[in-house]
């Protein structure tokens, strides 16, 4: 009875058109985000952020910027690793050769770079589609791969192709410790929610949605497919650049190619589907599932009481994983945001079935 | 934009090839004997390329899906064959193997393909995506994840060829003779089969639209079945071979998978395309691996096959042999 | 409806000499007319007679390989759809082409998307003048569903609707655009005949209060007949008929094509 929104009425277009138009979605959002931001700090253990929260946090600004392309856009791809790469070495050689530079401008530049690179590898998708696009992305991520590794100068010719991050600084704010570093990822990531929230629902997000449902009517509708497509691939590249960055220094602070290679891009896919196709709210969902999973699958050997090599466990997770997409695919192609919706929609109704 | 839909592009990009591929020979970085050697061995690599794009083509035409657990069909193949030989002769564990393919195949058709019918190619590709991790997986339990030999008695020792007619001859090696002439064979039976039997009649009737071969009494079901069951064959021949080759282990998943962009080049529902393609792919990937390579600093084995497709796409978005696609609206 | 007494303004759209061909199969065979402004244009012809095909060469989905089509005073040949969207034509599709995953309003925003200006930076932020420019669209759009009586499912995805409003929004996201030319193509096929009554009506309105000029396609000859000012009509991809509801009833040619001849 408590979700009900009766009573609410809009009168003004602007209210109608808010981000959360219903009353309680609002507070709860407000509420989770304060959560995060004051209590979850006091709350956590080291284990606890390092392990799930900040890579979780991470990986959903990825799988919001993979949203926006596959989801809103509809243009798959397999790239998505390189482009975090993109950013992750663009972050390094800033901050490597411009010492003085901001942190934040350090992430933000990495992410433009992340975005020139993207639209390069996006100009193919204004003449294929599909599969076709899929395969032209994974030139993109195999190329890129390469030059990482290959090409000294990305890695200032470090002998082993490790390369690590400075020290965090921003404006005299050391980010250093768990909880630090969680604040600063929290405070990025729901800026940049925000941000892709404002996008998919306004002109640019239906010129994206258009491109996606039905491609010659949205061009009939005077949606010019070159700026549809390329402003989605520059936004989804921004997004993946900058969790690139923040991956590498926040997180890893010491990496190699091979963090961003494939697997990573079929892991941001797989959170997209399993989260939802297009929603926002889906890309933290898949983020979590499958930042949580692999640990769970790890324990559950001890609470089952046998015992498995890790390698054993890892192969189970890639079995699990080639099932969930599977099941997800069939069963709710919209994913667990979906489900959620569903749950919403329950409880609005309740306790009366219809 | 439009100067790329030109007819003339597509000859002028298939020219530049040409003389890219005659450079390194013309320019005199290579002479005439060692560039033939490096051309037969990139059209040798390139037929077993044709063979695992041959599968995809075949399942693509049937079920209109773009397999991506292709790569991993490979290396399950080629790792059931060799975990079983280590208990029983070859011609036992090479039927078992089959048999094995044939079981995935039914299994595929029913858990995944027929629930998804209907559906947008994308998501079929996707659910395809997830069916290779499956089998990664599984088969990593079931058969282990180390390197392992694979022996089938293929002749390792190279041959010196035509010593008349150049200084020293030129190099090749026995087992990619071999290996190039038991998928060749392959491939020309498949193109038979696809275009004589009545099961191939039935099947590009499939392939020409689901409900009217539905209607008229063709068990698409059936179809799926097969031709699955065929590309999971082709998978354990590529395996075979390139396990000998190689040895059994995960790379060759990674292999296996440029049949993707040997299929682009082609165009998704052309035999010819794939057999064109993959001698594209084979011979350019040599070629490049050889007088490119140590100028970029090596490695470019890696990406070098899909950036070629890449730079075909935008010349030809339909691939070499594909159907022009007309939107109707 | 169809006095001719009404006034009608110039030559907007003029097909001059036409030809479409697919490979060998020739859709369209040196096709001409001319559409003036604020009339009801009607096209018709058997299945296959290169009508909707027609309609893509205006548009510019189909680019023809001879002939040309001039609008507003200017010729061409071949034409992206959406600079022809940009400059005031509008369509709705034979086989519905809505976009499916997003609700009605999203739909007919869309439709207006062609209007709107704001960089992407500010839709971003989604402030000052973004915000503005999205809710002075929004008063626009809601005009047009109170217009087509779609309150009710307005924040409805369009793949659950059923058909008769799918087209009725169809409708919805060419009127958005404030088109001065309104493409139809048989915006009344598969209804039942009151939902035809409402879709008449509409048509009838469109063109009465905004002046819309409009080119419609339609296989019921009552519909055709009742509405249209003038008509064409094709058979197999040629012209073989041109003018008034009763002179289209008296050509012989007509009655051939669509009563069979015997040779």
């Amino acid at each position: 009875m408590i979700y009900r929104e009766t009573g609410q009425y809009k009168t003004t277009y602007e209210a109608d058109q808010q981000l959360f138009p219903i009353l309680q979605d609002r507070i709860f959002v407000l509420l989770v985000i304060a959560f995060a931001f004051g209590a979850v700090p006091f709350l956590a253990s080291e284990y606890l952020f390092r392990a799930i929260l900040t890579p979780f946090l991470i990986l959903s600004l990825a799988a919001i910027g993979l949203n926006i392309l596959v989801g809103y856009c509809g243009q798959v791809s397999l790239g998505t690793g390189g482009f975090m790469a993109v950013g992750a070495y663009a972050a390094y050689n800033l901050a490597l050769r411009l010492p003085d530079l901001n942190l934040l401008v350090v992430f933000v530049l990495a992410g433009l770079c992340a975005t020139v690179v993207g639209v390069l590898f996006g100009l193919p998708s204004l003449r294929i589609k599909g599969f076709y696009l899929a395969v032209a992305t994974l030139a993109a991520q195999f190329f890129l791969d390469w030059a990482f590794a290959r090409i000294g100068w990305f890695t200032n010719y470090a002998p082993s192709g490790s390369v690590s991050a400075p020290p965090l600084v921003i404006l005299g704010w050391e980010v250093v410790g768990p909880v630090r570093k969680y604040l600063l990822v929290l405070g990025i990531v729901c800026v940049f929610a925000l941000v892709a929230r404002n996008l998919v629902r306004g002109a640019i997000g239906r010129s994206w949605m258009a491109m996606r449902d039905m491609d010659v009517a949205a061009e009939v509708i005077g949606i010019r497919p070159l700026y549809a497509k390329v402003t989605a691939f520059a936004v989804s590249s921004f997004f993946v650049g900058l969790s690139g960055a923040l991956w590498a220094f926040v997180y890893l602070g010491a990496w190699e190619p091979l963090a961003f290679d494939v697997n990573r891009s079929f892991q941001l896919l797989f959170m997209v589907i399993i989260g939802g196709l297009g929603s926002i709210l889906g890309s933290f969902l898949g983020a979590a599932f499958i930042v949580i999973l692999p640990l769970a699958l790890n324990q559950m050997p001890g609470w089952l009481g046998v015992e498995m090599s890790t390698a054993l466990i890892s192969h189970i997770e890639l079995m699990v994983f080639g099932a969930l997409i599977v099941f997800f695919l069939i069963v709710e192609p919209h994913g667990l945001a979906r489900l959620w919706a569903i749950g919403k929609e329950k409880l609005r109704l309740w306790p009366f079935p219809h | 934009m439009n100067i790329f839909q030109q007819k003339w592009m597509t000859g002028l990009l298939l020219a530049a090839l040409a003389v890219g591929a005659l450079a390194p020979m013309l320019s005199g970085v290579a002479g005439f004997p060692q560039w033939l050697e490096v051309v037969l061995g990139g059209l040798m690599s390139g037929v077993l390329y044709s063979l695992v794009a041959l599968g995809l083509v075949l399942i693509f035409k049937a079920s209109g899906v773009f397999n991506f657990a292709q790569g991993a069909m490979v290396l399950f193949a080629a790792l059931t064959l060799v975990r079983l030989m280590e208990k029983m002769p070859f011609v036992v564990a090479l039927a078992i193997a089959a048999l094995v393919m044939v079981a995935i195949a039914w299994l595929v058709e029913r858990l995944v393909l027929r629930p998804l019918v209907n559906q947008e190619g994308i998501v079929l590709f996707m659910a395809t995506l997830g069916v290779a991790y499956f089998i990664d997986g599984i088969g990593q339990i079931i058969w282990g994840s180390d390197i392992y030999t694979l022996d089938i008695g293929m002749p390792k020792e190279p041959k010196i060829l035509l010593e008349k007619t150049f200084e020293g001859g030129i190099l090749v090696s026995m087992e990619d003779v071999i290996a190039a002439v038991i998928a060749a064979a392959l491939v020309g039976a498949l193109a038979l089969f696809f275009q004589k039997t009545g099961t191939g009649r039935a099947l590009r009737a499939v392939a020409d639209d689901h409900q009217a071969a539905q209607s008229i009494g063709i068990p698409l079901g059936r179809i799926w079945v097969i031709v699955w069951s065929v590309s999971g064959l082709v998978a354990l021949v590529a395996g075979i071979i390139w396990g000998s080759k190689l040895g059994v282990q995960f790379s060759l998943q990674l292999i296996a998978l440029k049949a993707l962009p040997v299929v682009i080049l082609g165009g998704f529902t052309s035999i010819p395309g794939a057999i064109l393609g993959g001698l594209i792919i084979g011979l350019g990937e040599k070629l490049s691996e050889v007088y490119l390579g140590p100028l970029l600093g090596g490695g470019i084995e890696n990406w070098f096959a899909y950036v070629l497709a890449l730079v075909f796409l935008l010349v030809r978005p339909e691939g070499l042999f594909g159907e022009k696609h007309i939107d109707r609206v | 409806m169809s006095t001719a007494a009404r006034e009608f303004g110039d030559v907007i759209l003029k097909v001059e000499g036409v030809s479409l061909a697919f490979g060998g199969v020739k859709a369209l065979t040196e096709v001409s007319f001319d559409v003036r402004e604020h009339e009801i244009r009607a096209i018709i012809g058997p299945n296959g007679a290169g009508k909707s095909s027609m309609l893509n060469v205006i548009n510019g989905v189909y680019h023809p390989q001879q002939g040309q089509v001039t609008y507003r005073g200017e010729a061409r040949r071949a034409m992206d759809p959406h600079r022809a969207a940009r400059s005031g034509i509008a369509r709705t599709f034979q086989n519905l082409a809505l976009f499916k995953g997003m609700s009605v309003l999203d739909n007919l925003l869309a439709g207006r998307n062609l209007m709107m200006r704001m960089p992407i930076l500010l839709q971003a932020l989604r402030v000052g003048p973004a915000l503005r420019e999205e809710i002075a669209h929004r008063k626009r759009v809601e005009e047009i569903i109170d217009f087509l009586e779609i309150q009710h499912v307005r924040k409805t995805p369009v793949g659950r609707l059923p058909y008769g409003l799918q087209k009725r929004v169809d409708l919805g996201r060419a009127l958005a655009a404030e088109p001065r030319v309104l493409l139809l193509d048989e915006p009344m096929a598969g209804m039942n005949v009151e939902e035809k009554q409402d879709m008449c009506r509409f048509i009838l309105d469109v063109n009465d209060e905004f002046g819309t000029t409009i080119v419609l396609i339609e296989h019921d000859m009552g519909v055709v007949m009742d509405l249209s000012d003038r008509v064409a009509v094709l058979d197999y991809g040629r012209l073989i008929g041109d003018g008034t509801p009763d002179e289209i009833r008296a050509n012989q040619a007509v009655i051939d094509a669509y009563l069979g001849v015997k040779h």
